[in-house]
């Protein structure tokens, strides 16, 4: 959002307090985040692919950069659709390029997250943690994973409630992600000690305890990114 | 660790284009027995569709090789989906696959037991059905090193997936309809059971990197099909020391009444010879036999790899009348090849 025309003293001051607390979020702010989403896992593609061959099978970095890659080459396509659209959009690319688990999961997850914005061309705080929430469900329920399962729900759900709980407390967007972030990443940083019930991990019972997850760890970049997003949009 | 064990020494153009050229030089191999569907990276029997047959799809990630694109053709599979190296293939390749086998009688999807392979597959199959075909999937999931429980993502899919391939197809060829060739893969999945142990781990090309390092004396036992770690680590005993773990595991899963017969399948990881590999069913065999089962078939060579891991695996799949007269029905493929 720019600030239109010239404006003077306390009025300015009010208008742009406005701008803050209730920022308003569009397609731009869609296609930022995938292509900072793309910038994040490619300079992660190394420590991704490390994680994945200690407990998995090495190849989650690189599937990612993959699949992010063309979703901002299929984003830079698109002529103007709104926010809900581009992350169908996004969804679609990852499941038709990706594979593995993280391709239908994540694909999965901003399809449905996308559903939840329909065709309108903004969207709020409230709303973007709906989408989220949808995109958790998503994930839950295609997965079959909860929490402490050692996979990307245990960075996805921290992250949502506190998204969820700093938006309904009044919080400024911008503000609210940050702690979603922190929230996701110290959810990240909680898998270490879990033993994998779900996805290739589960495998290694208990030589898995004592490693980050993977998916964990690139969903907690996910929403990272995310924040940079919004920030950077301002 | 020996020089040279950690680092890629392998025979490519480029990493990110090996599953590609791989396929290119399976197609120019084997004209005679299938096509190579560039846009779609799909492995497809020459003469698909075969009108009122049911026809029989697999997919899963490369690195497996001779699986599954080579066992594409006459008595085995119509069609084979291969994702990037040890990646799920994306629904896009089954559907295609799924399209292009589809003679009327319904296609069967085989999915080895892994989270990617089963998500891709089942939204495959959903659209496969939102196009009118009828699909059924099954499971495969034989690998014991893991218990089916709350507490894991189930048994991987191993060996039995190559002798439900066989099998099945042998069915769907002798003119089985859908609801048959399914319950024919079912039950070879029923009735099999794998174990798999690796002496080193394999370097996946798109990383360049080992996955585990192994060190000297050591033995992995457990391992599936993905170059990973097993269950457990111990140290490395004689052969016949090896064998007795792997037919306990097996046997004491399986639970086979006495007398039973078997077909018991030695496969290689992809970097054990066949020096190594019939030494290992000779042990097999004795063992098994020790236990009170009659292996009356077997299949030993590399036909389910983890790229060049050297390492083994063993199937035992309990027989009956019809599963024997399947196995034995005639067979030709680029990996598999035997006449009635």
């Amino acid at each position: 959002m720019g600030c239109t025309g010239a404006h003077a003293g306390a009025a300015l001051e009010s208008l742009t307090l406005i701008l803050i607390t209730e920022r308003v979020m569009d397609a731009a702010t869609i296609t930022s985040w995938m292509r900072e989403i793309e910038a994040s896992v490619r300079v992660e593609r190394d420590h991704l692919v490390q994680l994945d061959a200690a407990i998995g099978d090495g190849d989650h970095g690189t599937n990612m950069t993959r699949g992010f890659e063309a979703v901002v080459q299929a984003l830079g396509t698109d002529n103007g659709s709104p926010p809900g659209r581009l992350l169908i959009i996004a969804g679609r690319t990852l499941v038709s390029t990706v594979g593995g688990a993280s391709g239908p999961l994540w694909g999965s997850a901003l399809r449905a997250g996308g559903r939840v914005l329909g065709d309108q061309t903004t969207f709020d705080g409230a709303q973007l943690t709906e989408v989220l929430a949808a995109a958790l469900a998503s994930v839950k329920d295609l997965g079959t994973a909860a929490l402490g399962d050692k996979t990307m729900v245990d960075a996805l759900e921290p992250a949502v409630d506190t998204l969820r709980a700093r938006v309904a407390e009044g919080e400024p967007i911008d503000r609210a992600l940050d702690e979603a972030a922190q929230a996701a990443e110290a959810g990240m940083r909680a898998t270490i000690p879990l033993q994998a019930r779900k996805g290739r991990a589960s495998y290694l019972g208990e030589r898995s305890v004592g490693h980050q997850d993977p998916g964990a760890t690139s969903t907690a970049l996910i929403i990272r990114a995310l924040h940079r997003a919004v920030t950077s949009g301002a | 660790m020996a020089v040279g064990t950690n680092q890629m020494r392998k025979f490519l153009n480029d990493p990110a284009a090996v599953v590609k050229d791989s396929l290119k030089g399976l197609a120019a191999a084997h004209p005679d027995l299938l096509r190579y569907d560039v846009a779609n990276q799909i492995i497809v029997r020459k003469d698909a569709p075969k009108k009122g047959k049911v026809a029989l799809i697999s997919g899963g990630g490369s690195g497996h090789e001779p699986l599954h694109g080579g066992f594409v053709g006459l008595g085995m599979l119509d069609a084979a989906a291969p994702g990037e190296v040890f990646t799920s293939p994306v629904p896009g390749q089954m559907l295609a696959a799924t399209k292009a086998v589809d003679g009327g009688a319904g296609v069967v999807h085989i999915v080895k037991n892994y989270t990617g392979d089963v998500l891709n597959f089942k939204l495959a199959a959903e659209d496969a059905a939102d196009e009118g075909i009828k699909v059924t999937s099954v499971v495969i999931d034989d690998d014991v090193a893991v218990q089916d429980s709350l507490y894991t993502a189930g048994r991987r899919g191993v060996g039995a997936t190559v002798l439900a391939e066989k099998i099945a197809g042998a069915a769907a060829e002798s003119g089985a309809d859908l609801a048959k060739v399914t319950d024919t893969v079912k039950k070879v999945n029923d009735r099999a059971r794998s174990f798999g142990v690796a002496l080193s781990s394999c370097i996946p090309p798109a990383n360049g990197k080992v996955i585990f390092e192994l060190p000297e004396g050591q033995i992995e036992f457990g391992i599936g099909i993905h170059g990973e770690p097993g269950r457990r680590r111990g140290t490395l005993g004689t052969a016949s020391e090896v064998v007795d773990v792997m037919v306990e595991a097996v046997v004491s899963d399986l639970k086979a009444k006495h007398g039973s017969k078997v077909l018991a399948f030695v496969n290689g990881m992809g970097g054990t010879p066949l020096l190594e590999l019939y030494l290992i069913y000779g042990e097999v065999d004795a063992k098994l036999r020790k236990a009170g089962l009659e292996p009356v078939r077997n299949l030993v060579g590399s036909y389910i790899t983890s790229l060049e891991m050297a390492g083994a695996s063993l199937t035992v799949l309990e027989l009956d009348e019809e599963l024997i007269k399947l196995w034995d029905a005639p067979v030709h493929t680029p990996a598999l090849r035997w006449r009635a």
